[in-house]
């Protein structure tokens, strides 16, 4: 398996299932404006997963397309990091898995415009715009319910304090990734690392939040090593596809 | 003898399916005519990564050039360079306001959180006392305004570069 479509469905990945949550507000969301806004941005989300599971069917060559790939694998052959998948639990809980997520999205994308892989960074280019809205979003959000009542600051502290372990796994770097850092199609995570703690320090600053003292983390979500989450997700998410094989509408 | 020009002319009747008043040439979304060994190659790119309009802009242009006898066409569709409102002509900005949707204003770049929203005239009377009730509107290329002198509710086709 080349190591550009393994890094593809990572990232591909990511978007398909933190989509799949934010569309589960749909309906649900606090007020209208927001039910709005979490489903325009799952939309962004599906979208980009349509052009990096694309790109990564062509990469394999084995004539899978992003349908395929999105709704008939298995949960191990999932590469999302456990941090999508949780569960959206209250809308502090949702927006502060967001933001932690969106403050690595943009500076990654930034990265990847200047992948030496032309179609990657053509996907960075497009994607990175509209990431730029979505952290703006999350952000404040962050910081209107950090910085507001005790109520919706103890909430999105407990919201803090439960993600925080799946942070370091945003910066997962393995064997997979050593081709492509050594040919320029991806970069350095540490550099990455160090542009999303500086976004993350200022938010939670203004919004009065507290970066937990805990040093423990979890990963497995690169490996396919997943949560109880994701296999309900799938249940959902694939449910047409399994039981009415090839269905379009 | 179908032209190059006679198909950019045909596409001038090509909507764009949420904001019917603009073309796809008005909104900058096709990018290229070309000719392939007797194929017109129609080339376009996405507002946003998810815009379900794309599939049926696909549609739309391959049944207008049918109507006008061209069967050999194809549609491809480009991520790069990235679409950004910068390419709304003119008469698309003028059509947009004239339909009740504020045009692109020039922006703020986003990457600067906590900068101030762009001032966007309400499409009615034109006020700059408006102001942004979400980000995020009826279409992902679009935002929620009020205007707060005559109290319309407006959508802004927000910014992307």
């Amino acid at each position: 398996m080349s190591a550009l479509f393994e890094y593809l469905v990572r990232l591909g990945d990511d978007s398909l299932i933190l989509g799949h949550r934010l569309s589960e507000w749909c309906g649900h969301g606090p007020i209208l404006e927001e039910d709005i806004a979490m489903t325009n941005i799952a939309l962004d989300h599906v979208g980009q997963t349509t052009s990096l599971l694309k790109y990564a069917g062509e990469v394999e060559g084995k004539g899978r397309t992003e349908d395929d790939l999105a709704f008939l694998r298995f949960e191990r052959e999932y590469r999302n990091v456990l941090l999508v998948e949780q569960a959206n639990e209250d809308f502090g809980v949702t927006m502060m898995r967001q933001f932690l997520f969106d403050a690595y999205r943009k500076p990654l994308y930034e990265q990847l415009t200047k992948s030496s892989d032309v179609q990657l960074a053509a996907i960075a280019e497009k994607s990175l715009k509209e990431t730029k809205y979505h952290l703006k979003h999350s952000a404040e959000w962050v910081i209107r319910l950090g910085d507001g009542t005790d109520e919706s600051h103890e909430r999105v502290q407990t919201a803090l304090n439960n993600l925080w372990r799946y942070t370091d796994e945003l910066f997962y770097t393995d064997q997979n990734d050593v081709e492509l850092l050594a040919n320029g199609v991806i970069f350095s995570s540490e550099e990455l690392k160090k542009s999303w703690m500086e976004m993350v320090k200022t938010v939670l600053d203004r919004a009065t939040l507290t970066i937990p003292n805990n040093g423990w983390q979890r990963e497995g979500g690169r490996k396919g090593l997943h949560s109880e989450h994701l296999g309900y997700i799938l249940a959902e998410l694939q449910y047409m596809q399994r039981a009415y094989p090839g269905m379009e509408w | 003898m179908v032209t190059k020009e006679r198909i950019w002319e045909l596409m001038e009747e090509v909507f764009d399916p949420e904001v019917p008043v603009l073309t796809i040439v008005d909104l900058g979304v096709l990018r290229e005519i070309s000719e392939v060994d007797g194929t017109w190659m129609i080339t376009i790119t996405p507002t946003y990564s998810g815009c379900p309009a794309m599939k049926r802009i696909e549609d739309d242009i391959i049944e207008k050039l049918a109507e006008h006898g061209i069967h050999d066409v194809k549609v491809e569709n480009v991520l790069s360079p990235a679409w950004t409102t910068d390419w709304l002509s003119e008469p698309g900005r003028r059509k947009l306001k004239e339909y009740g949707i504020a045009p692109p204003v020039d922006e703020i770049d986003k990457s600067v959180l906590f900068a101030d929203q762009p001032i966007v005239p309400c499409p009615k009377c034109d006020s700059k006392n408006t102001k942004m009730i979400s980000q995020f509107g009826s279409t992902a290329c679009k935002a929620h305004y009020q205007c707060q002198d005559c109290q319309e509710p407006f959508d802004y086709f927000k910014c992307l570069k």
